[in-house]
């Protein structure tokens, strides 16, 4: 399989970073390269192989139901690049 | 004063115990060698006063009961860990000025131990790089040259590459690292220095910045072997806040070395003679076998079949982790945003552009599209299922031997500039670090010896889940033969 510019410009906007055209047909080479390259991956027979999902066998531990952190806005804030009124603000979304 | 900085952590701690020196001359002496060696480009932010801080509070307690086991010892700290206060950028333009209102648990451990903090250090941005290159503050110089006269830049290696310059130019007498597809060991290799990467789960991720998270793993970066036992039983532990760590005890691996290794069936995997690997490092490779022969262990061949679908699986999985773990970086809550744009939706793609250098972008697209709708079970169901194979491949080895050894890396240190227009070449790079980090095991590089550049070379070793201490007992009986005590010639 290959990428075209179309679908790169596609995946450009679902990673929401912003490109040229320029740079989107740059783009179009470099990840056929790479795709091209673990395309190998189809000459292994993986049939009746589960997916590895955890790599070292480990249970998911369940906590108790209670509130083990909070009341620090103004740590949560401190790096936001605007913070208004002890919200993060973001430019306008509704007129 | 004699030159502390020339002593392993073992010996700078057995000095401030023992009334030779204090911790406050140690720090001094570091944080003087720090600033003196800003040609390296290793450290992002030093922080003297606070290694200062930590020197003052070891000298107070040193004849005290409850003296933490890194009392009186400064540390570098790679700057993917967040550390309380202090610049946290992971090497990227879009964490800029991020001061962490927490500490991460690695550092946090260490800190508990009683160590300092000499400072951040540099590292291939979000840890996606195998030289440096990467980094928004531009490449860490090796402090290595080659012999050939060339005088040319070389790297340290990625993406742990300023942790590694540090401790081979003696600015840190031990670091973290975090590997994730070989970024503790092929630095440590390209610098001869050693460093582990233990069984994923064994160090917490909290506070880590994360780049793939089934695969990322702290790790030690120190001169010897016994430095990283120690640093690696401060940095272990389980913690409730990181759902993949491993609730078990931490062993007593430093007081465990042996490097008596009777009986141990070191495995040695065909897969890994590939072409266009200089002779020097087959040769050394040969030389490590013997080495461990001498110790009372034998060579058993073996094969790990899927060693070389080990990459494109890689680069399969961690890009796809990558784009999930990084799409918060938004320029909402931390870091930099892009202003000038009209809407939120055009404020997040500016602020990515701009934020996120070109490595970086690039793995996100591939994340991207290898998770899309119709390309998932083509691509991502398909690599989780080769790296379920890759794992059992180790299984399955691990019937017939103990260890395994292997080169780290497919060459020396290149010079920078060397790979970084092509990425599958830069990828190539971490062959024989990948496997081990799929499969979740313990791998160590220690240095064996000198090319015929004059450039170091590592050997590898991969353990059975767990076995730290076999791990780092082969490191030992390989460091006690090789008898590594190349050092780069000051130039900085």
């Amino acid at each position: 399989m290959s990428v075209s510019p179309e679908q790169v410009r596609h995946i450009a906007k679902l990673a929401r970073i912003a490109m040229s055209d320029e740079e989107l047909e740059r783009m179009v080479p470099e990840l056929n390269n790479i795709l091209g390259w673990v395309e190998q991956l189809g000459e292994v027979n993986t049939d009746g192989v589960e997916p590895l999902t955890a790599v070292i066998p480990n249970t998911l531990r369940l906590r108790e139901d209670r509130v083990t952190d909070g009341n620090c806005r103004d740590d949560v804030l401190a790096n936001a690049p605007v913070a208004e009124h002890g919200f993060f603000a973001v430019p306008k979304v509704i007129e | 004063m004699s030159d502390l900085t020339s002593l392993s952590i073992a010996e700078l701690r057995e000095g401030f115990r023992s009334g030779e020196f204090t911790a406050r001359e140690i720090a001094e002496q570091y944080n003087a060698a720090v600033a003196g060696a800003r040609a390296l480009n290793a450290y992002t932010v030093e922080t003297p006063e606070d290694a200062l801080a930590a020197a003052s509070a070891a000298d107070e307690a040193r004849t005290s009961s409850e003296l933490g086991s890194l009392a009186g010892i400064p540390l570098g700290i790679k700057d993917l860990f967040a550390t309380r206060g202090v610049d946290t950028t992971a090497g990227s333009r879009i964490l800029k000025d991020f001061k962490p209102p927490y500490e991460s648990t690695v550092s946090a451990n260490l800190r508990k131990a009683g160590a300092g903090m000499l400072g951040k250090l540099n590292m291939d941005e979000f840890a996606m790089g195998s030289s440096n290159e990467t980094s928004a503050y531009g490449p860490v110089i090796s402090p290595w040259k080659a012999a050939d006269g060339s005088n040319a830049a070389l790297t340290p290696g990625g993406s742990s590459g300023g942790s590694a310059a540090a401790v081979a130019a003696g600015i840190a007498p031990g670091v973290t690292g975090t590997d994730t597809g070989g970024s503790i060991r092929q630095p440590a290799a390209f610098t001869g220095i050693c460093g582990i990467k233990p069984t994923y789960g064994r160090c917490s991720r909290w506070g880590i910045v994360s780049f793939a998270s089934s695969l990322d793993q702290a790790g030690p970066m120190a001169r010897t072997v016994r430095d990283c036992a120690i640093l690696l039983e401060a940095m272990a532990g389980f913690d409730p806040k990181d759902s993949t760590s491993l609730d078990l005890p931490v062993p007593n691996w430093a007081a465990g070395l042996s490097s008596d290794l009777k009986g141990k069936r070191v495995g040695v995997p065909k897969e890994y003679r590939i072409d266009g690997v200089p002779a020097d490092i087959n040769a050394l490779w040969d030389q490590g076998i013997e080495w461990l022969k001498d110790t009372g262990a034998t060579p058993v061949e073996i094969s790990l079949p899927h060693t070389k679908y080990a990459l494109p699986t890689y680069y399969i999985i961690a890009p796809a982790e990558a784009s999930s773990n990084l799409a918060r970086y938004d320029g909402v809550r931390y870091g930099l945003r892009e202003e000038g744009v009209k809407t939120l939706d055009d404020m997040y793609a500016a602020t990515r552009a701009a934020g996120f250098g070109a490595e970086v972008k690039r793995r996100i697209m591939i994340g991207t599209y290898v998770l899309s709708a119709g390309f998932y079970d083509a691509y991502f169901t398909k690599a989780q299922k080769v790296r379920s194979l890759i794992k059992r491949d180790f299984e399955q080895a691990f019937e017939t031997c103990d260890l395994i050894l292997t080169p780290t890396a497919p060459s020396a240190a290149f010079a920078l500039g060397d790979k970084s227009s092509d990425p599958i070449a830069m990828y190539l790079n971490d062959v024989f670090a990948v496997p081990a980090s799929l499969a979740g095991l313990p791998a160590m590089s220690v240095p064996g010896g000198l090319d015929s550049d004059g450039l170091p070379l590592g050997l590898q070793i991969i353990g059975r889940e767990l076995d730290e201490q076999g791990v780092l007992n082969a490191g030992l009986a390989i460091e006690e033969r090789a008898g590594f005590t190349a050092k780069p010639k000051r130039w900085w």
